[in-house]
């Protein structure tokens, strides 16, 4: 095992360097001149000049990529322009925004993709497989930050059931002391219901956000998979051998249905941690996708470098994750490699 | 419906067979009167695109600030927007541009992508190494930053939208192209060709490709949806098309601030069509993935 | 209205329903928001310290309400019936008293005046203070050189409660330019304490922290999301501020700030798209103040340097087709004054921002295209800063469509706001829209920056001419001196000539908008637009 997880780590660090050397290029081509945005509305071409040099953007490329990467190895990524803090500090303090608010849409759009993929499986062809279809669909098919402004239009603006879309917590409450950085967490170990329910409440419309645009693929995968093992013959026997249908799905079929919608779930994880982007910025959600976006409208290059960063680790890590989940659940897959 | 999308199939390696996949697809959208539905709404979207901007009652780009922010009517089906603008015109002639989006950025990524991804899969060794190196680095972004990067480093022209959508989405067809050349890398027709005298590239072309394709055409009208979202993402955040140009997404993104304010038509109208198109790609990939995949319609 | 209507209902309801979402309201809580303002705004600011590099504006306001200035300026009823602050008078803010010599101004500090931290404010922190904001370089060097404050030696701390400002020159920009942001005081002792040989100034710890002995201290702050301010108890500076604590928190979406604004959960906001505003005030749920800039406008710029604007009949035939009532209907609501369309007999007054006579007439700007050799018209671009795009995006729209009537044919440049001072400065931008301001609200200033042939950053348009610049030097001497009739006569002379060559063209003082709750009261419009916390009151 410690072999396999190794040599996956030696295939992973040049992927990367690339994503290091990419990022560090496309941010120097961004437009904007960091020095004229330090130096103030109302600098000259002398004082423009004098923050250069102070910033150390008068170098070369090459000398400050090689500067990047020496701060990178002391785990300095550098200052934010716009919000003047630490990058690395700002990542650490966002990311559990973002996580929390990515894993309660995954969880939430699992309980209601799992058991639609697998209806649709089970009555392939009927109107019901054809309506999943169309609702899973459906949602993929609205741009994230639409269904995010509606959400709040109808829920908070008209019908007034959700709280302010402020971020994390009400004003008027304060964080539960720190401990996983998730809310929802930290308030239930310090067994404070009120911000418990305040920060759920907060969390429930971009969730909501986030389920409706992963519906689709999660419903799709769990349909196929199911599909395909409802086909295979440890199957067909055990429905041969007088098992009822529920028994056969439910204990046989499913289990092994679900074991490349695990695999899969990576994959969509990190994709929702991209879509967040912009549903973080429709709810003022303090994450780290509407912080890079920010970053990146501003031509603030050290932010945008250390959250590709962070999510290229942070997908990596996850991959690796489940591929070794996969092969613990899976020994023919340990086999193989 | 065979006639667009397996053309190229049906033209290259088997006509014998076409007459039954005719049957097949027949006997499929019957089966699914959902697929049957989106390829109806695909035919009105390119009717749109093609023609949109001849039949529109009205001049997308004229403004008339007598009659601005009007509800829907009879005069104005869609209402107006901030500068009197007719919504229905502008969403109709915003057709052609997010179309030629989406289809060219699939282009452009089927010609990247899935080349590369051939390529891999048929020479194995070095070329698969460093396309899998490459698709990985790609995969390893999050992938909607790195497209409004690109079109943040290189400016917000349709040109560059097109692109960054292309290479965000080049890991997947990579992926699958890889996949399907790989198992046919030693089917029983490579081997007559090869035996024949054909080099390599001439296989690759004349024998894989056209193989492969009606995987690829799954993935391409999947991708046409997605290029569609990625755009308004990006509009969304003000990296969109110049203004005035109509496009869904930078007009769902203007009207979005309105909805508060109860003028809802000015992002609605937009936002529907937007969705309608990609909801039609989406089932029409579906649609195709059974087509081509008869073992998923036992 | 129907709509109307049923949105009313309809938050109607949900107002009686929605007392038990948040679950909040405990008595300690109603108490503590009865004292506490929730202010909503776009962006927040990125550095606590006015000098520090690259501070935002949103920092200015920090350093407004956290730090005292020498002196501050009076209140007066401004046009629109509310508080506006008093250019001509000055009040003591932690001096007691000022007295202007002819080549220096002295001031007594108050006695009792003492930072957060406890310690006295001394005459010793005060130089520091401004030694510090015309050594730092940047924009605090700049706003200080405006006033003809350029060097330490000009700072002299005479005892530990008396201070004295040497006058370089004879300004009449000096002593206003004591009251603006940027030469507030710092306590030297508690930052000296965390300067490094890298950093002489401190700034790394101001950055982060409020060093001063204004009305409130920034008790947390989460950048990009949340600034919270407590009162400071033992503030001299003025009364004791009202509200106990101030929560700013940044919505980056418009339609979410208005809604909750709507909903009564936010206290105030100041910015709003226009329409917004518009509706609130007819809704009449919400207190809306419109103020106009001082000092303030917005325009269409032309680089005279280079064909096609070089030409002065262009620039003419541009002011004629520009479609101004259509933007102030369309884009503004009706929010802003209007710069254009004086009567054609209108004496030219001793004032800025005033209206030029131009208005939009198509078949005039025709001719004058024609006579400019331009029958055909040209292609050119129009660019404007993303970052405004509510207002700019739709007012090039309008632009464009109007100078394609007249040939020209232009191609709309959205520039990023990161970009957007870059490209200005380059000054290469043909034709372009954009907002200028100043805090010091005089005539001459305006133009000193903007008109004048030394051609600063802010003269966009590289414009150069002889008469102006005589006009402006003349009214910046006669001000100095106190010769009113030449003032007046070199101010209609540079307005007159800025107006007959037209190398921008002044569209319309925005308003400053601000929308708070009815219970809310103590706005008061400031030079810097931003919010003074010190005079807010809730309930």
């Amino acid at each position: 095992m410690l072999t396999l997880i190794s040599r996956r780590m030696m295939l992973v660090i040049p992927n990367l360097i690339g994503v290091v050397i990419i990022t560090f290029l496309l941010t120097r081509a961004l437009p904007g001149d960091p020095a004229a945005y330090f130096a103030g509305p109302a600098a000259d071409k002398q004082a423009i000049e004098q923050i250069r040099v102070k910033l150390g953007l008068d170098k070369p490329l090459i000398v400050q990529f090689g500067r990047y990467v020496a701060d990178l190895g002391h785990l300095n990524l550098g200052n934010s322009l716009t919000t003047g803090q630490p990058v690395l500090t700002e990542i650490k303090n966002r990311l559990p925004a973002s996580a929390e608010l990515t894993l309660f849409g995954l969880i939430l759009s699992m309980s209601i993709a799992v058991p639609l993929g697998i209806l649709a499986a089970v009555k392939q062809g009927s109107w019901i497989d054809h309506t999943c279809r169309v609702v899973a669909t459906a949602g993929v098919s609205l741009p994230v930050f639409f269904t995010g402004l509606l959400l709040v239009y109808v829920f908070y603006f008209l019908l007034g059931w959700s709280p302010a879309p402020l971020g994390r917590l009400d004003v008027f409450f304060s964080p539960p002391p720190q401990i996983t950085g998730f809310y929802l967490v930290d308030s239930l170990l310090n067994r404070d219901l009120s911000t418990f329910r305040a920060a759920l409440s907060q969390l429930l419309l971009p969730g909501l956000t986030l389920c409706i645009f992963s519906l689709a693929p999660i419903t799709r995968m769990t349909r196929a998979s199911m599909l395909a093992v409802l086909a295979s013959d440890f199957v067909r026997t055990a429905s041969a051998s007088g098992l009822d249908s529920r028994t056969v799905i439910l204990t046989y079929a499913f289990r092994n249905a679900m074991l490349p919608v695990v695999t899969t779930l990576g994959m969509v994880f990190s994709f929702l941690l991209g879509a967040n982007v912009l549903v973080e910025k429709v709810f003022a959600w303090p994450g780290i996708g509407s912080y890079a976006v920010e970053a990146l409208i501003a031509s603030d290059f050290a932010p945008v470098q250390g959250f590709v960063l962070a999510m290229a680790i942070l997908y990596v890590l996850l991959n690796l994750i489940i591929d070794v989940l996969y092969g613990i659940i899976d020994p023919r897959v340990r086999l193989e490699t | 419906m065979t006639d667009i999308s397996l053309s190229p199939h049906g033209a290259a390696a088997a006509k014998a067979q076409s007459n039954s996949i005719f049957r097949h697809a027949r006997y499929v959208v019957a089966e699914n009167p959902v697929t049957g539905a989106a390829f109806g709404l695909f035919i009105l979207i390119a009717l749109c695109a093609l023609i949109g901007p001849y039949v529109v009652p009205y001049d997308p780009l004229a403004s008339d600030t007598s009659a601005t922010l009007a509800s829907p009517s009879f005069k104005h089906w869609f209402g107006t927007d901030q500068l009197g603008r007719d919504i229905f015109s502008r969403v109709i002639v915003a057709t052609r541009l997010d179309f030629t989006i989406a289809i060219s950025s699939v282009m452009l990524v089927f010609a990247m992508g899935g080349f590369a991804g051939i390529a891999a899969g048929f020479f194995g060794g070095w070329t698969d190494r460093i396309v899998g190196r490459i698709s990985d680095t790609i995969m390893a972004f999050p992938l909607f930053v790195l497209a409004m990067g690109i079109v943040a480093a290189l400016g917000n022209t349709v040109t560059n939208i097109v692109l960054a959508t292309a290479i965000v989405n080049f890991p997947l067809y990579v992926r699958v192209a890889r996949a399907e050349a790989n198992v046919r890398r030693d089917a029983g027709f490579v081997q007559a060709a090869r035996l024949s005298g054909n080099g390599d590239f001439r296989i690759l072309l004349m024998h894989i490709l056209p193989n492969i394709m009606p995987i690829m055409m799954v993935q391409i009208s999947l991708t046409m949806g997605y290029a569609i979202l990625n755009a308004a993402g990006l509009s969304f955040i003000g990296l969109g098309v110049r203004p005035p140009t109509p496009e869904w997404g930078i007009m769902v993104a203007e009207g979005a601030g309105n909805i508060i304010s109860g003028e809802w038509w000015i992002a609605l109208f937009p936002g529907a069509a937007l969705m309608i198109a990609v909801f039609c790609f989406n089932l029409l990939g579906d649609g195709l993935r059974d087509l081509v995949d008869p073992q998923r319609r036992t | 209205m129907k709509r109307r209507d049923f949105l009313k209902s309809a938050s109607a309801l949900a107002a009686s329903t929605a007392v038990s979402a948040p679950a909040v309201f405990s008595p300690a809580k109603a108490q503590s928001r009865q004292e506490t303002l929730l202010i909503v705004s776009e962006s927040g600011p990125n550095n606590l310290d006015i000098h520090g590099v690259g501070t935002n504006v949103p920092g200015y306001e920090v350093s407004w309400n956290c730090y005292d200035r020498l002196i501050s300026h009076e209140m007066k009823t401004g046009s629109n019936g509310q508080p506006y602050y008093d250019k001509n008078k000055f009040k003591p803010e932690l001096a007691e008293d000022m007295n202007i010599g002819d080549m220096s101004v002295t001031f007594k500090l108050k006695k009792k005046a003492t930072f957060q931290d406890g310690t006295p404010v001394t005459a010793k922190d005060v130089k520091w203070s401004l030694d510090r904001a015309v050594s730092v370089g940047g924009f605090p060097t700049f706003q200080m050189g405006a006033g003809s404050l350029t060097k330490p030696e000009q700072f002299v701390a005479v005892d530990d409660n008396t201070f004295r400002v040497d006058f370089a020159r004879k300004d009449r920009l000096t002593v206003p330019d004591l009251a603006v942001i940027v030469p507030c005081v710092v306590n030297s002792e508690l930052v000296k304490k965390h300067a490094t040989e890298k950093d002489p100034w401190g700034m790394e710890f101001t950055k982060q922290n409020t060093a001063g002995s204004g009305a409130y201290k920034v008790a947390s702050w989460v950048a990009g999301t949340e600034v919270v301010l407590e009162r400071n108890d033992a503030w001299m500076g003025g009364p004791l501020p009202k509200t106990k604590k101030i929560i700013w928190r940044m919505v980056p979406s418009a339609g979410n700030r208005r809604a909750l604004l709507e909903r009564g959960d936010a206290d105030i906001s100041y910015d709003l798209p226009n329409k917004d505003f518009v509706e609130l005030k007819q809704d009449g749920k919400l207190t809306i103040v419109s103020t106009p800039y001082s000092n303030g406008i917005q325009y269409i710029g032309m680089n005279v340097k280079n064909p096609p604007f070089d030409n002065i009949k262009v620039r003419q035939a541009v002011a004629y087709a520009i479609p101004y009532q259509k933007i102030m209907d369309a884009v503004l609501f009706g929010l802003a004054k209007p710069l254009f369309g004086a009567v054609p007999d209108a004496p030219t007054e001793v004032a800025w921002p005033q209206p030029h006579k131009y208005n939009t007439d198509i078949a005039k700007a025709k001719a004058l295209m024609a006579e400019a050799g331009y029958p055909n018209g040209f292609d050119t671009t129009l660019s404007f800063d993303l970052g405004f795009a509510g207002v700019n995006e739709p007012l090039c729209v309008l632009t464009q469509e109007s100078l394609a009537q007249i040939g020209i044919r232009t191609t709309i440049n959205k520039v990023p706001g990161a970009n957007w001072r870059t490209e200005l400065n380059k000054k290469t931008l043909p034709l372009y829209t954009n907002v200028f301001s100043g805090w010091l609200d005089y005539p001459e200033y305006f133009f000193i920056w903007c008109y004048h042939g030394k051609n600063s950053i802010f003269n966009t348009m590289s414009y150069q001419s002889k008469t102006t610049d005589d006009f402006i030097d003349g009214a910046v001497n006669a001000a100095a001196t106190g010769d009113n009739a030449t003032y007046d006569m070199d101010v209609k002379g540079f307005v007159d000539t800025a107006y007959a060559d037209m190398p921008r063209v002044p569209l319309y003082q925005p308003y400053v908008n601000v929308a708070m709750q009815k219970n809310v009261s103590g706005y008061a419009y400031w030079f810097h637009r931003r919010l003074d916390y010190r005079t807010l009151a809730k309930g």
